[in-house]
């Protein structure tokens, strides 16, 4: 009987599953295609010079990004913008470690982070540019002032939050300073600092964007506005649209890295719901 | 007459806070040889917890030693082992349940094959060799219990410490792991100090049983429990000198509750 019914049972499952990947699917791409189409339809009907359709910006796109602008312009920026968040990230866990772990650094600093986070990153950039020049390295440090400080503060928060029993266990077991560290620290801080880390990599985009524009003669930001000052819309448009998937990408990239990381932590809670 | 493996002297804990300061251990001081398995039992709030973390080392005491195979413990020794009653916190939820016993060997310096072989062989002794792959998350509590004891296991103690580790689980898991406990103690002769609130427990397991006072503790009383080596959880419940045990260490709990039992001058 059992056998009867599971014959039975896991075809229909297996094509329901299909149905249910096929309908999220249809829900996840349908309202962005209708919108397109809803705007290319308005655009034929009535043009504006600051809002082409669709296809205008299709075409643009192409002709833009397809080709050496994608080695001038996109390549530096995605470069910049990489190292930031490579850079914001290992400061902040590393920093954000040592004073998670160290009472009397975490006392002496907590009032200064909280200081230096309240501070908008993009007030810093003349500063920055006076000290550094017009630089790479210049922008790659205003995206680090910015980006650093959700990776950083949720890195002492997760540091801190380490379960006693978990700690009282090390400690029996004798593990050494470095273990503790590896196997029990970092790992159950981690949910905390991928939470960081994600907020951190839009800050970070942010920024890149930013620092190209005010001072800057390559580059996604810049790129951008030097179409705006010459009335080149279509093409600013596509830069934006650029600009939408790069971000989609970096969403994408951390979500396959986070769940790599945190599988264990998804695991819990799916056991936790079921 | 084996040397005295432990040896817990006028032991006394004090915590202060800002409210004023509590005696949570007043002056307990008992012995433990070589291959026993003694239990100790209180009422509720007795202080069992802070008595286990400062034979453990880790917790530091007021007044008084514990002294491990002739050495003053005075950090977590490295011929001790742990089992907390809390699993779910005790293990580490991101390593699997082969990456959780292995853990505490890291730092020991022992070759690949050695270590592997420990491993296993905990494993099997727990009866979870088929779970190694798993993470304890995907077990049940019994099971993760289970873990952390094969954890201790592989660590190769001279003394297990056992912290009401069985007080979490359904009342058959606990029967298992009890005969667990039993089994470990027969076959391989280790030595355990296992804590517990559960009288029936203290002495099913038990070849000595400390009745703890109320707080400030002392040892009131220091029973040994004259039972066979071999027991099984249905006939050796039922003989009537197990009845006898169980209810003088019931009415000596209950004296201990009542404040009865008078505290000899030291």
């Amino acid at each position: 009987m059992t056998l009867y019914t599971s014959r039975v049972v896991v075809p229909r499952r297996r094509s329901q599953a299909w149905k249910r990947t096929g309908g999220n699917i249809l829900y996840a791409v349908g309202l962005p295609f209708v919108l397109l189409v809803l705007w290319g339809i308005w655009a034929t009907v009535s043009p504006e010079k600051f809002f082409p359709g669709p296809l205008v910006i299709a075409e643009a796109f192409v002709d833009t990004w397809i080709g050496p602008a994608f080695f001038v312009d996109v390549l530096p920026s995605l470069g910049r913008l990489a190292l930031g968040i490579i850079l914001s990230v290992a400061i902040g866990v590393i920093a954000g470690t040592l004073i998670g772990l160290t009472r009397w650094l975490r006392e002496l600093l907590e009032p200064l982070l909280e200081f230096f986070r309240a501070i908008p990153p993009p007030v810093l950039i003349p500063i920055v540019m006076l000290l550094m020049g017009i630089t790479d390295a210049m922008k790659v440090a205003v995206i680090v002032f910015g980006a650093v400080w959700p990776v950083l503060l949720n890195t002492i928060d997760g540091v801190r939050a380490t379960d006693s029993v978990m700690t009282e266990t090390a400690r029996s077991f004798a593990l050494s300073r470095g273990e503790r560290l590896r196997y029990l620290v970092l790992p159950s801080a981690s949910p905390r600092i991928m939470a960081g880390v994600r907020q951190t990599m839009s800050v970070a985009l942010i920024l890149m964007v930013i620092s190209e524009m005010f001072a800057s003669s390559s580059g996604l930001g810049y790129r951008i506005v030097y179409f705006q000052r010459n009335y080149l819309i279509a093409e600013m448009w596509s830069g934006i649209v650029l600009l939408g998937l790069i971000c989609i990408l970096l969403a994408a990239i951390f979500s396959i890295v986070e769940k790599r990381v945190l599988r264990w932590y998804h695991g819990i809670k799916e056991v936790e719901r079921a | 007459m084996p040397d005295t493996l432990l040896r817990v002297e006028h032991l006394k804990k004090v915590y202060e806070s800002s409210t004023g300061n509590v005696e949570a251990i007043g002056d307990i001081s008992f012995q433990m040889q070589p291959g026993e398995l003694v239990c100790i039992v209180g009422p509720s709030g007795c202080g069992k917890t802070t008595l286990l973390k400062c034979i453990a080392g880790l917790l530091r005491p007021t007044q008084g030693t514990v002294e491990l195979d002739g050495k003053k413990v005075t950090t977590p020794p490295p011929n001790m082992a742990l089992v907390f009653q809390e699993y779910g916190r005790s293990l580490y939820p991101w390593l699997t349940v082969r990456g959780n016993v292995e853990l505490p060997l890291r730092h020991k310096k022992l070759s690949r094959d050695e270590r592997d072989r420990l491993i296993d062989d905990a494993l099997t002794a727990v009866g979870l060799d088929h779970a190694a792959k798993s993470y304890p998350w995907q077990l049940s509590g019994g099971m993760q219990q289970r873990v952390a004891i094969a954890r201790a296991v592989a660590y190769q103690p001279e003394v297990l410490i056992m912290d009401e580790p069985f007080a979490a689980v359904d009342a058959q898991t606990r029967a298992d792991l009890e005969d667990l406990v039993r089994r470990l103690h027969l076959d391989r002769g280790m030595s355990i100090l296992f804590v517990t609130h559960d009288i029936d427990e203290s002495v099913y397991l038990g070849e000595r049983v400390i009745v703890l006072s109320k707080s400030p503790t002392w040892v009131q009383e220091d029973l040994a429990i004259d039972l066979a080596r071999e027991r099984d959880q249905i006939t050796t419940r039922a003989l009537p000198r197990f009845t006898e045990l169980r209810t003088h260490v019931y009415e000596q709990i209950q004296r201990a509750k009542r404040g009865e039992a008078v505290r000899p001058a030291a």
